[in-house]
């Protein structure tokens, strides 16, 4: 520690810090725009001139280290002086169109111009123009506006990994651009927009919609992956326009995603439900709530007392809130049903009766960042993880060794250790052989079940680099769970952990992954699994928040069973084709920004929040309507007052962080020769198709990582097949075939060809683990 | 000439490698500038397919070599002429007829700075300091060959030199 | 071929044969690598070898003047990697002694790197080449070789146990470069911004590690001292301002060139070995250090010494030692315009007040050039230079508001003139004919 003086007071910082760092905790402001404590220091705006006792010339506070005894002063003559100088200067090509531009009202540079600018300017030369650039879909520039402060470009190269902007030409003519013909197409290019302390960098479907005065601001959280993004939920009219961070260092840091960001244009979509819906007669019909309501019940009723509860099913989504889960469950449970689950990307469930605990991420999301060792097993990290994959990022970078065991080499602008990619029949088997190996240098008696398994140099390598470290983390991505060997994915990820003294972690697939375990959104002991109602269909099924044939595992095989149910009660704020199709009642409930409710997070927080805005036309919180359906059922135990009322009944009280949290697994029978062969699907959920919401931002369906899926192989792979990169291919399975094009992907591994998930060109194909057939189209 | 700008030929790629060399192996982006000056050379200029792929050689983002090729002038970004002729007029060169220098090579060619005449051959450029002063004035071929005292004779016989 | 005029040569021993004697035998012939050798085979101790360089007073020939030896100094012991780097960016107008130390004497220079490599502990070094004189690279490139293949460079160099090699790298065009931090970002494969120092290169240098970078007239020095002695060299100057240096002379003189004087030589003197004035025409002004360096009216560096003290007490600076000497065919402000774009277009646009600053100067002075001038544009430059000046990560700023101060300051009666009549003081026939472009006959 060492003791600095800053305009007269005294304090104590941490040796190595900066002036502005140290001027920050005493709650002194230093005018700045290139500095941004998540960023490296350029040291470049100059704004942020201070006078240090004894330097001649003023220094710049963010990139001076403090010193003992060291004396500053951010308000004497010659720092003020300084930063006006640089304000003049910051101005002279700066266009004065504050009152067109989108930065209005929380512009840095405006603010601080009113502090440091004079009135008029002495500089009368001619402004430069700079031309603005296509960042893509989601970015909108005005390069003129821009001030070189180059955060928009470490943005891009230190956090998002891969530096996709940067400062052309010198001087005055320096501009700030992407790579010709090239956009911003990471998944958390939007926060360069935050980050631009001017409006150079605004948002594009923001772009003229609302000045930011005018907006109501709420604190919400992320209802897509299962980190539980704070947000910022900004709406004018009761209309959600805006979604921004809200700072989490232990969650979010300052960051979103993409997605997360600009997903609310779903929420204001032309396909909104808003008024319940009921089929008469093979006809649609607009109803009242209580007719929409008394169809639903009656029918459930019937179908209980018919056919018994076990006739219903009910398929809810990962991405539905704690409380709207815990009343489906509940109300299901009421009619006589165990066929309850929210997995419904799952293929293997055979971990169920096994696990000790809920499965989640084993330790808090900020501990990520403290691994020394990383294992990331089965995981298209950085699409279904963007601030999980940062974080690892940014260890990499300090010396932290990641290692991935995965079936395609997506560039996830990590640094690795070692890596194995091999087809997912394959996995488990590749498992085996690192945790046959961690257990040999361990000295620690090898399973019988990984007897046999001859280890790679790979497998060894990865081994290695865990033992090495002293605290290892084993983390099962959303891949991984979906795995038709899930369990024995656990029950390796377990045995290496704990050989290793390290944790095990499960990377959430969705907003309440393990919200959906606190619920008792799984089946009982004598109910069917989300795979197995679907495989064996119900007469009767309540889908909550779900799309089955993008959300399950099995897409086709879900139509096929909700087409023929005799009644589908479907809660959805939007609506489907295919809902119209295979559902009887269609029940308006609202997105996460109209309803109050919680998610339990990767780590196991809940996290709750209220509604940002009214619920659009007649659609009401899922809870509500759950609750009425409860009554209407003379369900006992439904007379909630609140959403908070349901969220202590489902946590038995209010806790940061949910009980019963438990990666140990027991039982799991081991079988890990691998069996397969012939041609396997890999198949990935791009970020942008994963969830309802999502699907219908129209600025994120236009992004980079919204593509089309085609049918992605290796070069070897397409000489097989004797088809070019481009040229259409008929892929089958089971029985059914549809035809992509055919697309190089370097990373995957012989015998396999990756079709993405949840997009409606590839329902048709099934499952999302199958051998497939291909042959030219 | 190799007109194929996504690709560098394997002597280029010999050449680069041999850059390459010369520094720490993990740092091959130190190469960059003598690669893309390599790659100027085999292509008449830089057109951004063959920053890319200088970049992709090198293990670097695009765009990180892109700043470089803008950033230093001698980096063709545009097409030029087959002789791209460079008079620095600098104030130490100006003193002894760097700016008359220019001049007369643009009325003897019919073009401005940064203009390439009609039959592609010559391109004329404004330089900066190169550092010869004492040779004033100077001029700078196709970027590696010093042309000194460039008086009207010796710019004469430099014009009808270039074929 | 420049012009060499010596006094007690030196540094340019070599250079009387020109272009026919810089191999390396002929280097060896006149006792090249015959330092080295000693170094190494008497295992010369590094303390002691930088002890020598310090007594020299050698002080940094590439502009600020630092002493050689006390920064070989700072370079940490323990660091297991450490780099020699020589700066052979010369881009400063009127500098041209590097280019001509590469052509004529290149070994001077590995020798005086491979023994500064030897003297901080470093086992590798790169020579970074202005992107103008790829003659000069090329020079450099093909005297590595023959350096390497006798053994000077490499692992186990004449069989000591040192080992050190030796790299070129080529710039390609930005005067920025020749700041050293700059130098540095460019070596690594960077747009050449400089950084913000602390840490300096010593500390935080190439790739990170500490790193001893000089000017390549200093390096070529290194083997001299050693030859006579730390303290014979110093003699050669004046006190704190040791040694002989190389002056560049260009502009208006008979024979622009370089000439190796001692420090302390009057500029009368070195205006003299110049061949006098163009001409016989009348001094109006001299820029006594390069570019950057504040101009001088003729009265005042008619009475200075060419050394570090002397020129700073005269207001300016010794810069790199580039005499620009200018005579009565002058326009004060014509010359200013061209300074000041240089600065505006060399600007590397990192930092506000010199990516804003650098421009608005020269469109002021282009203005008031262009007879569009108003009466408060002096004022207006004197406040835009004091605002830029400190106020940056690295001193392009201040070397681009050094020459309108000073420029401003001796010739301000010249620029009133151009604001209130809108034309040059000179006659535009005399500044033609001044600068000897047109002879009789021509054009």
């Amino acid at each position: 520690m060492v003791e600095i003086e800053i305009d007269g007071k005294t304090l104590q910082v941490e040796d190595g810090s900066t002036v502005i760092e140290a001027a920050h905790k005493l709650g002194t402001y230093i005018p700045h725009f290139c500095y941004h404590k998540k960023l490296s220091i350029a040291a470049n705006c100059r704004m942020c001139l201070v006078q240090v006792e004894k330097a001649p010339k003023p220094m710049p506070a963010c990139a001076t280290i403090v010193t003992n005894g060291m004396k500053v002063f951010t308000h004497s003559d010659l720092a003020i002086k300084a930063q006006k100088a640089v304000m003049e200067f910051l101005l002279i090509n700066h266009p004065l169109d504050c009152p067109i531009c989108d930065q209005g009202g929380e512009c840095q540079l405006q603010d601080l111009a009113v502090g440091y600018g004079d009135s008029a300017s002495k500089y009368e030369e001619e402004k430069r123009v700079v031309p603005d650039k296509d960042l893509g879909p989601l970015v909108s520039t005005d390069m003129t506006r821009c001030i070189n402060c180059t955060r928009c470009i470490r943005f891009t190269a230190e956090i998002a990994g891969f530096m996709e902007l940067g400062q052309s030409y010198r001087g005055e003519r320096a501009e700030v651009m992407p790579f010709i013909g090239k956009t911003v197409d990471t998944e958390l290019s939007g926060n360069i927009i935050d980050l631009c302390p001017v409006g150079a960098l605004t948002s594009k479907p923001f772009r003229f919609a609302a000045r930011t005065w005018e907006l109501s601001r709420r604190k919400s959280v992320s209802p897509h992956d299962a980190l539980g993004s704070n947000l910022i939920v900004q709406t004018k009219h009761d209309r959600v326009m805006r979604v921004l961070p809200l700072e989490n260092e232990d969650i979010n840091e300052c960051w979103i995603s993409d997605k997360d960001r600009f997903s609310y244009q779903g929420l204001n979509g032309a396909d909104r439900l808003t008024k319940p819906m009921v089929k008469q007669g093979g006809e649609w019909k607009e109803v009242d709530w209580n007719v929409a309501l008394d169809y639903a019940a009656h029918a459930l009723r019937d179908v209980a007392k018919n056919h018994g509860g076990s006739a219903i099913g009910g398929l809810l989504s990962p991405h539905a809130t704690l409380e709207e889960m815990f009343l489906a469950q509940k109300l299901l449970r009421g009619l006589g049903s165990e066929n309850i689950d929210f997995r419904l990307r799952h293929t293997d469930f055979s971990g169920d009766g096994k696990r000790v605990g809920i499965p989640s991420l084993g330790m808090k999301i900020a501990d990520i960042s403290r691994l020394d060792r990383v294992l990331v097993v089965g995981s298209f990290l950085r699409k279904d993880h963007p601030l999980i994959a940062q974080r690892l990022r940014q260890s990499a970078k300090k010396g932290a060794e990641v290692s991935v065991l995965h079936s395609a080499d997506d560039d996830l602008l990590i640094k690795l250790k070692a890596c194995v990619f091999a087809a997912p029949s394959q996995l488990p088997a590749q498992f085996g052989q690192v945790a046959k190996a961690v257990c040999t240098i361990k000295s620690v008696a090898v399973p019988h079940f990984l007897g046999e398994l001859v280890v790679s140099p790979e497998a060894q390598t990865i081994a290695e680099s865990l033992v090495s470290g002293s605290n290892v983390g084993v983390l099962l991505g959303n891949f991984a769970q979906q795995h038709p060997q899930a369990a024995m994915l656990h029950a390796l990820g377990r045995l290496v952990s704990k050989t290793l003294g390290g944790r095990l972690g499960f990377l959430g697939e969705a907003a309440n992954s393990v919200g959906g375990y606190v619920a008792g959104a799984i089946p009982g002991t004598t109910g069917l699994n989300a795979a197995a109602m679907l495989a064996d269909s119900r007469q009767a099924y309540v889908v909550l928040g779900a799309e089955p044939e993008l959300d399950c595992a099995n897409g086709a095989q879900a139509l096929a069973a909700l087409a023929k149910a005799a009644v589908t009660v479907v809660l959805t704020p939007f609506k489907s084709q295919a809902m119209l199709d295979y559902a009887a009642v269609l029940l308006p409930t609202t997105p996460f920004s109209e309803t109050s409710g919680t998610f339990v997070n990767t780590e196991g927080r809940a996290q709750s929040f209220y509604a940002a805005a009214k619920p659009l036309g007649d659609a009401r919180p899922a809870w509500k309507v759950l609750r009425v359906l409860g009554n209407l059922l003379d369900q006992s135990g439904f007379d909630y007052n609140s959403s908070e009322d349901v969220r202590t009944e489902a946590l038995g009280g209010n806790p940061e962080f949910v009980a019963g949290l438990d990666n140990a697994v027991d039982g799991v029978v081991m079988k890990l020769a691998p069996t397969a062969s012939g041609i396997e699907r890999v198949s990935d959920v791009p970020i942008h198709f994963a969830d309802p919401l999502v699907r219908r931002s129209l600025a994120l369906q236009m992004a980079a990582d919204s593509a089309a899926p085609a049918a992605r192989m290796s070069a070897a792979m397409l000489a097989k097949l004797g088809v070019a990169a481009g040229a259409d291919v008929r892929v089958g399975a089971g029985g059914t075939a549809i035809v992509l094009p055919a697309q190089l992907d370097a990373g995957l591994p012989d015998g396999t060809v990756r079709i993405a998930a949840a997009h409606a060109s590839t329902v048709a194909l099934g499952p999302l683990f199958a051998n497939l057939t291909v042959e030219k189209a | 000439m190799n007109n194929d700008y996504e690709k560098l030929s394997p002597e280029a790629l010999r050449r680069i490698d041999r850059e390459v060399a010369k520094y720490p192996a993990d740092q091959t982006q130190s190469a960059v500038m003598a690669a893309l000056v390599i790659a100027q050379d085999e292509k008449g200029w830089l057109p951004k397919e063959t920053i890319a792929a200088v970049a992709n050689y090198l293990g670097m983002a695009p765009m990180a070599a892109y700043e470089v090729a803008s950033f230093y002038n001698m980096y063709d970004l545009h097409p030029v002429g087959k002789y791209k002729i460079t008079v620095c007029t600098n104030l130490p060169c100006a003193l002894s007829g760097g700016v008359h220098a220019a001049d007369y090579v643009k009325t003897k060619l019919g073009i401005d700075f940064n203009e390439t005449t009609a039959d592609g051959k010559f391109t004329l450029k404004e330089g900066e300091c190169m550092g010869a002063c004492g040779d004033a004035p100077v001029m700078l071929v196709n970027n590696k060959r010093m042309c000194s005292f460039m008086l009207p004779d010796e710019i004469d016989k430099l014009l009808a030199e270039c074929k | 071929m420049a012009l060499i005029d010596t006094i007690n040569p030196l540094l340019t021993t070599g250079w009387a044969k020109g272009d026919a004697g810089w191999s390396l035998k002929d280097y060896e012939a006149r006792g090249g690598y015959k330092q080295l050798r000693r170094v190494l085979e008497s295992r010369m101790s590094q303390d002691d070898l930088i002890a020598e360089v310090k007594k020299s007073v050698l002080r940094g020939r590439g502009g600020a003047g630092f002493p050689t030896g006390l920064k070989w100094s700072f370079m940490p012991k323990a660091a297991p990697v450490k780099y020699v780097v020589c700066n052979t960016d010369e881009g400063e107008p009127g500098t041209f002694k590097d280019r001509d130390l590469m052509r004529f004497d290149p070994h001077s220079v590995i020798e005086g790197m491979i023994i500064a490599g030897y003297a901080v502990g470093a086992k590798a070094g790169y020579n970074y080449i202005h992107g103008e004189i790829f003659e000069a690279y090329q020079r450099f490139e093909e005297a590595l070789d023959q350096a390497r293949a006798a053994g000077y460079l490499g692992d186990n160099i004449l069989g000591s146990g040192f080992s050190f090699d030796l790299f070129a790298h080529h710039g390609w065009g930005a005067y920025i470069c020749g700041e050293e931090t700059g130098l540095l970002e460019s070596i690594e494969g960077k747009k050449g911004q400089p950084r913000y120092k602390p840490p300096f290169p010593a500390n935080f240098g190439l790739y990170g590690k500490p790193t001893t970078i000089n000017n390549t007239e200093t390096f070529a020095a290194i083997p001299f001292i050693l030859g006579m002695g730390g303290e014979a060299y110093l003699n050669l100057g004046k006190p704190n301002n040791g040694g002989t240096k190389l002056f560049s002379v260009s502009g208006h003189v008979n024979r622009p060139g370089n000439f190796e004087v001692p420090m302390g030589t009057p500029f009368a003197k070195l205006l003299e070995m110049a061949g006098g004035m163009r001409g016989g025409r009348k001094l109006k002004a001299v820029i006594p250090g390069g570019s950057s360096a504040p101009v001088l009216p003729a009265n005042v560096i008619m009475d200075c010494t060419m050394d570090y003290d002397s020129i700073a007490k005269a207001g300016s600076m010794l810069g790199s030692g580039a005499v620009i000497v200018m005579d009565e065919t002058v326009c004060m402000v014509k010359a200013l315009e061209r300074l000041s774009y240089f600065y505006y277009e060399e600007s590397c646009g990192q930092c506000t007040p010199c990516r804003e600053g650098s421009g608005w100067l020269y469109r002021v002075v282009h203005r008031i050039e262009h007879g569009e001038g108003r009466p408060e544009d002096l004022d207006l430059l004197n406040r835009v230079t004091d605002n830029m000046m400190g106020k940056t990560i690295c001193a392009l700023a201040d070397a681009a508001a050094f020459p309108v101060r000073s420029f401003i300051k001796h010739f301000q009666s010249e620029f009133e003139y151009h604001i209130e009549n809108k034309k040059c003081l000179v006659d535009p026939e005399v500044q033609r004919m001044g600068s000897g472009f047109f002879k009789a006959g021509n054009v």
